[in-house]
């Protein structure tokens, strides 16, 4: 099976070659067809990988597909070369099937705009680098990946270029998370440097003989790690761009900015936990990290009337919890959390998405309203989505992963048990926030006219994702319900386990603060409601606590206003200082040069006077 | 004797292009491309050639005596770091061609015998191995060059040509009297009077004088790199040249300043150039972060890109001072690939003006749904440069920062965040020529898309800047063997153990 | 024969030199202007006259006869070129003609 792995980022590469160079030749039909199949096909052979890996696992839990020598410059060699271990495969399904999903729902989704071949190219490309991204067996073609997935988010959110808003979100989230790659890059010099190699199964067992608990080198390149990691899945510190990143089409938010490039971070650091197990300091922080914002983001959520900001605040909140299992050492629930919300997630951004194509691109709820009626199937999979976003207990796929991530905050001892306490905290807040959407926006009376109609290719997507929202979470059961532990047992030799919890108790608080939250939010959006006033509250949530407006004063500003002070460049006054010295001694001098001749001669006399005068009087 | 003909073909070949100018406009063009593609079938087959045994690096030598009382012979040599940057020199002189053919329809004759004039001033710097007969093609390549921003420039051309030629020419000077000073001590120790490139590697001097006189070729260089604070002739010579002049002056010029810094200012004074690297390294980090705030700030869509260059080339010159084999290879990659793709953004950037008559920035906007080609190349060139893994700048930038990781921590860290600042400049370009509204001079008439000379020069450039982004290992394995040779005479010379010794990991 | 004493010489040279410069500066008209050249150049005749009387040597009247044929020649040349200006500018003031002022 391992002399496939090229074809799987290779297909959607030659896919979005293909669409670009064909831009303007190719019907519209033939651009979906392109664009669909490479990923379908992709997929295809993801699944048939996954297959033959699950029923005869290859020696060392990965398959391996060397490529070529990238380069090789004195010590250094960095071949190209592909891995599939368990972790990988986990992302490749779920980018390439949500990704094929995806890129159904698009063809209909995206019918009759602009561009419409451009869109394909730069999705097929995202799915290109983002498979390459998990695909990687070193961390230079890892971060390879990384940034063309951040270019292709760049593309998608500005994709509709008219706007100069959309440009804007697009260079934001571009150089926001830019900031975030470049402390990676720092990662990977000093790990180059120190450890010899970017490869990173390598550099993993390197580090762990190296290197040991607490050392201040690996603590650094985790940090460094971490860096990159928040900039990519938009935690705290370089959260700020992902609501802007809305501006994208909606498809692009359900693929890039929900299911897949948001949550590279949680699998870079899944992938070097080796080295966060060596840095406790740093691993700790990934867990505030994570708890940090997903409070913040689940209080800014509240604040939001747009369904698309709401939805992007709530991915924010969901890796937070990511971040926070990772930060706990509960690594595989992170990836099963990762799983699941990239299921229901895609399902709400694609169902939200079918709503607003409906209202002509109306994305404020308190403009929607009784749309459970005229749209069934965007409610019942909205609503599929939202409870399982918000956990609620024994039904969902999002109940099971979000418990498994508690469980393991709970596990962890007296600092976990404050993350625990975090991550009840905003699975209340979760399960008001989304409710509060679902009952303002499909319950109610009407405010938008709805039009339009959509077709099996918007509904096929809605269905499976709707399905894998539900039953999803079965995969991995915690033991109080049958001790299910598929996905455990496939991870096992990538991640180290998670520690069991027996208790039952933190369980049924968990459960306890998602049903309370969704009850709450019925008690309060139940009957229609009017938007909310402006309060300074409200403000400071809508606007995600100030940090917007914080990096603009403090850091976009000042180097905006040095660079329009700055053009003309004030070394250059110094050159030009030069030459204005120059001419305005040639202006002195050339006073003396009046054309009089008789002035010539009385200086001539004069100065021979003077130095004769000179000559003999010495 | 080939290395004879490489150089002497294009400087004949424009004197044929001048007088063929006198006939028909159009024959200097169909003549400079006859030459160089001549000159390109010369230089290929050397790809690979083995260095004879015995001679070192050195691919093909030559050696005639010139003026044998002062010592001075006509010695040219190459090596895998000169082929690799002639083929660069002649690739973009044939695009050079191309491009003008609609541009200049002024004294066609006179433009490309400039045009190959400045290839032979190049070529001879990256031949000339006599220090004599390398000043002499160091001058030899601003004339051509004056003349082409001065007659065939844009609006503001004699200020721009005469900045040019005043910046060139003044830290020339001061080259040329470090050459006089090094020669006469070099015939103070031995009495024997040469101007021999191999001859004066390793002349004993005082610490002071070797760090003088390498501050004599450093400033020379540093102003053709060129380096903070000695940048400010390029935005004015770049954004007043002609497309082709632009492109030379981008792709090719600028690249003998770092060959001059790798050939000479190294090995001939390592000890003074060791002392003096954290100097260079911070005037390094100072241009990549000051060429790309300048950058950020431009309204003129030309003086942009070459802000951009004065911050790539930043890196150029920190890699230099690293010295180590990663950062110089990061060097001889970053230098191609800064060739290829900011010469391409000029390209366009000439292509748009010829469309829209205006380079401010100002004035556009929404160019994609006009010149959706152009604009695309356009995005291309600059997600190059803010250098995106794959393709051929990030390669450099990435070694360049490796191989300085172990030289200097601190200085690597600053100039990563270059990256940032990289993405920010390309992107505004992106956003403000091509994207946001359309703008008035755009708005009522349409505007050609690329012709199919310019998509074709276009293929070629994107085809070699993936290519360098890919596989970039037939660019090392032929540069290896003359950088290794540069850093162990640096190493020899220096008689010291070599300062930042590769170390094995 | 009488001795003209060399400082009594020099005197008349100095004084006739003197009177010449001031010629030269004070007036504006070119004519005169070439006259007082003359007569600077007549001052530095008799200076070599009465050094070479008092040394007793053919030098100082070689130097003499240089002198004259050295202001014949200045004389013609300062002549057409005045004629010249002339034709330009139909004066013969000398501050008319600064064409040359910076």
């Amino acid at each position: 099976m391992q002399h496939v792995l090229w074809l799987v980022p290779t297909l959607p590469l030659l896919g979005s070659i293909v669409l670009m160079l064909g831009t303007g030749r190719l019907s519209h039909r033939a651009e979906a067809l392109i664009g669909v199949l490479s990923v379908g096909l992709a997929a295809v052979i993801v699944f048939a990988i996954a297959g033959a890996f699950l029923l005869d696992p290859p020696a060392g839990a990965a398959y391996q597909q060397a490529l070529w020598r990238w380069f090789a410059v004195g010590h250094f060699s960095f071949g190209l070369a592909l891995r599939v271990d368990p972790l990988s495969l986990l992302m490749m399904l779920i980018t390439s099937g949500v990704g094929f999903l995806i890129h159904l729902f698009s063809t209909e989704f995206m019918e009759g705009e602009d561009g419409y071949g451009r869109f394909f190219a730069y999705l097929n490309l995202f799915v290109a680098a983002m498979l390459l991204l998990v695909m990687a067996d070193n961390f230079l073609a890892l971060y390879a990946g990384w940034e063309g997935v951040g270019l292709c988010s760049y593309l998608l959110i500005g994709f509709w270029w008219r706007d100069p808003a959309n440009g804007l979100a697009a260079r934001k989230a571009f150089i926001v998370t830019r900031v975030g790659d470049t402390a990676f890059l720092i990662g990977l010099l000093l790990i180059a440097s120190r450890l010899g190699t970017l490869n990173i199964a390598g550099a993993m067992r390197d580090a762990a003989h190296t290197w040991h608990v607490g050392s201040p080198a690996a603590t650094l390149i985790a940090f460094l790690l971490l860096g990159g990691a928040v900039g990519k899945s938009a935690q705290l510190p370089l959260q700020t761009w992902l609501p802007d990143a809305m501006a994208g089409p909606t498809p692009v938010s359900a693929l890039i900015h929900a299911a897949t490039m948001v949550t590279a971070g949680v699998y870079l650091i899944a992938r070097t936990h080796v080295l966060f197990l060596l840095a406790p300091a740093a691993e700790i922080t990934v867990g505030i990290v994570g708890a940090a914002t997903l409070l913040l983001a689940g209080f800014s959520a509240l604040a939001q009337n747009d369904i698309k900001r709401i939805l992007a605040y709530s991915t924010m909140s969901q890796i937070g919890y990511m971040f926070l299992a990772l930060g706990v050492g509960a690594w595989r629930a992170a990836m099963f959390h990762f799983m699941t919300h990239a299921f229901f997630k895609a399902l709400l951004f694609l169902s939200a998405g079918t709503v607003t194509m409906r209202l002509h691109h109306e994305q404020d709820i308190y403009r929607m309203g009784g749309l459970a009626r005229r749209l069934p199937a965007a409610f019942w999979s909205f609503l599929i989505g939202s409870a399982a976003l918000a956990a609620l207990p024994l039904i969902t796929s999002g109940f099971y992963s979000k418990e498994a991530i508690l469980s393991g905050a709970w596990a962890d001892g007296n600092g976990g048990r404050v993350l625990w306490l975090a991550g009840v905290i905003g699975a209340f807040v979760t399960g008001i926030y989304i409710f509060r959407a679902v009952f303002i926006a499909f319950f109610g009376e009407e405010h938008t006219h709805v039009s339009g109609s959509y077709g099996w290719r918007v509904i096929v997507p809605l269905l499976v994702l709707s399905v894998l929202s539900l039953v999803g979470g079965f995969i991995e059961l915690p033991s109080a319900f049958g001790h299910v532990t598929l996905l455990s047992r496939l991870l096992a030799p990538v991640l180290p386990p998670t520690r069991e919890v027996t208790d039952i108790t933190p369980l049924l608080l968990a459960s306890a603060a998602s049903i309370l939250g969704i009850a709450l939010a019925a008690v309060l959006y139940w009957r229609p409601s009017r938007p909310p006033a402006e309060t300074p509250l409200w403000r400071f949530w809508h606007g995600a606590a100030g940090f917007d407006l914080l990096y603009d004063r403090l850091l976009v500003r000042p180097v905006i206003w040095a660079a329009r002070v700055d053009r003309d460049d004030f070394i250059d006054s110094f050159y030009d200082g030069i030459a204005w010295a120059t001419q305005a001694l040639h202006r002195a001098i050339r006073r003396t040069q009046t054309g009089r001749v008789r002035l010539y001669a009385a200086s001539l006399a004069i100065g021979s006077v003077g130095l004769i005068a000179i000559a003999v009087l010495r | 004797m080939i290395l004879f003909w490489l150089l002497i073909f294009p400087a004949i070949g424009g004197g044929l292009a001048w007088i063929a100018g006198g006939r028909n406009p159009d024959a200097p063009r169909w003549v400079s491309i006859a030459v160089l593609t001549l000159e390109l079938l010369m230089a290929l087959p050397l790809i690979g050639a083995a260095a004879a045994p015995g001679h070192g690096a050195w691919i093909a030598q030559l050696d005639a005596p010139w003026i044998p009382q002062l010592g001075i012979s006509f010695e040219l040599d190459l090596d895998g770091l000169s082929l690799v940057l002639i083929l660069l020199t002649i690739v973009l002189s044939l695009i050079c061609v191309v491009i003008s053919w609609t541009e200049i329809t002024d004294r066609s004759g006179l433009f490309h015998a400039n045009l190959l004039w400045t290839t032979t001033g190049v070529i001879g710097v990256f031949l000339a191995l006599d220090l004599f007969l390398f000043f002499f093609f160091w001058e030899l390549m601003l004339v051509p060059m004056y003349f082409m921003i001065a007659l065939w420039g844009h609006e503001n051309r004699s200020y721009a040509a005469i900045k040019f030629f005043l910046f060139t020419q003044g830290s020339g000077l001061l080259m040329l009297v470090s050459i006089l000073v090094l020669v006469f001590s070099h015939q103070h120790a031995t009495g024997d009077l040469t101007f021999n490139y191999f001859a004066l590697l390793g002349t004993k001097m005082s610490p002071t004088t070797g760090f003088l006189l390498m501050l004599g070729f450093f400033i020379a260089f540093a102003v053709k790199l060129p380096a903070v604070p000695f940048h400010t002739w390029l935005p004015d010579a770049h954004t007043e040249a002609p497309t082709a002049g632009s492109v030379l002056l981008a792709g090719i010029l600028l690249k003998t300043g770092a060959y001059g810094l790798i050939r000479f200012v190294v090995p001939l004074f390592p000890a003074a150039a060791h002392a003096f690297a954290p100097v260079a390294m911070v005037l390094a980090v100072a241009g990549i972060l000051y060429g790309a705030l300048l950058a950020y700030g431009q309204n003129d869509l030309k003086r942009l890109v070459a802000y951009s260059s004065i911050s790539h080339m930043g890196f150029v010159l920190l890699g230099v001072f690293a010295w180590s084999t990663l950062a110089l290879q990061g060097v001889v990659a970053q230098m191609v690939a800064h060739g290829i793709s900011t010469g391409a953004l000029f390209v366009l950037v000439g292509a748009l003006q010829e469309r829209i008559h205006t380079r401010d920035m100002r004035r556009m906007g929404g160019l994609w749904g006009q010149v959706p080609r152009l604009s695309a190349c356009g995005m291309f060139f600059a997600v190059a440069s803010l250098g995106l893994p794959g393709l051929g700048n990030f390669i450099g930038e990435f070694l360049i920062l490796l191989g300085s990781f172990r030289a200097s921590v601190v200085f690597t860290v600053i100039a990563t965040f270059g990256l940032v600042a990289a993405a920010a400049y390309s992107l505004l370009l992106v956003q403000r020529a091509f994207h946001g509204a359309v703008q008035e001079p755009t708005h009522h008439h349409t505007i050609a898309d690329l012709s199919p000379p310019h998509l074709a020069v276009m293929a070629v450039l994107v085809v070699a800047i993936v290519g360098l982004g890919l596989y970039p290992q037939p660019v090392f394995d032929e540069v290896a063997p003359g950088l290794s040779a540069v850093q162990h005479s640096a190493a020899v010379s220096a008689s010291l153990p070599q300062h930042v010794a590769e170390r094995a990991p | 024969m009488a001795t003209v004493p060399l400082d009594q010489g020099l005197l008349l040279a100095a004084i006739l030199f003197a009177l010449g410069l001031v010629g030269v500066l004070v007036r504006r008209n070119l004519l005169f202007m070439l006259m007082s050249l003359e007569v600077m150049l007549n001052a530095a005749g008799v200076a070599f006259i009465v050094a070479g009387a008092r040394w007793a040597s053919p030098d100082g009247q070689i130097m003499f006869i240089l002198v004259l044929t050295l202001a014949a020649a200045e004389v013609s040349v300062g002549l057409a070129l005045i004629l010249l200006m002339h034709r330009r500018i139909p004066t013969l003031d000398a501050d008319a003609g600064d064409g040359l002022r910076g």
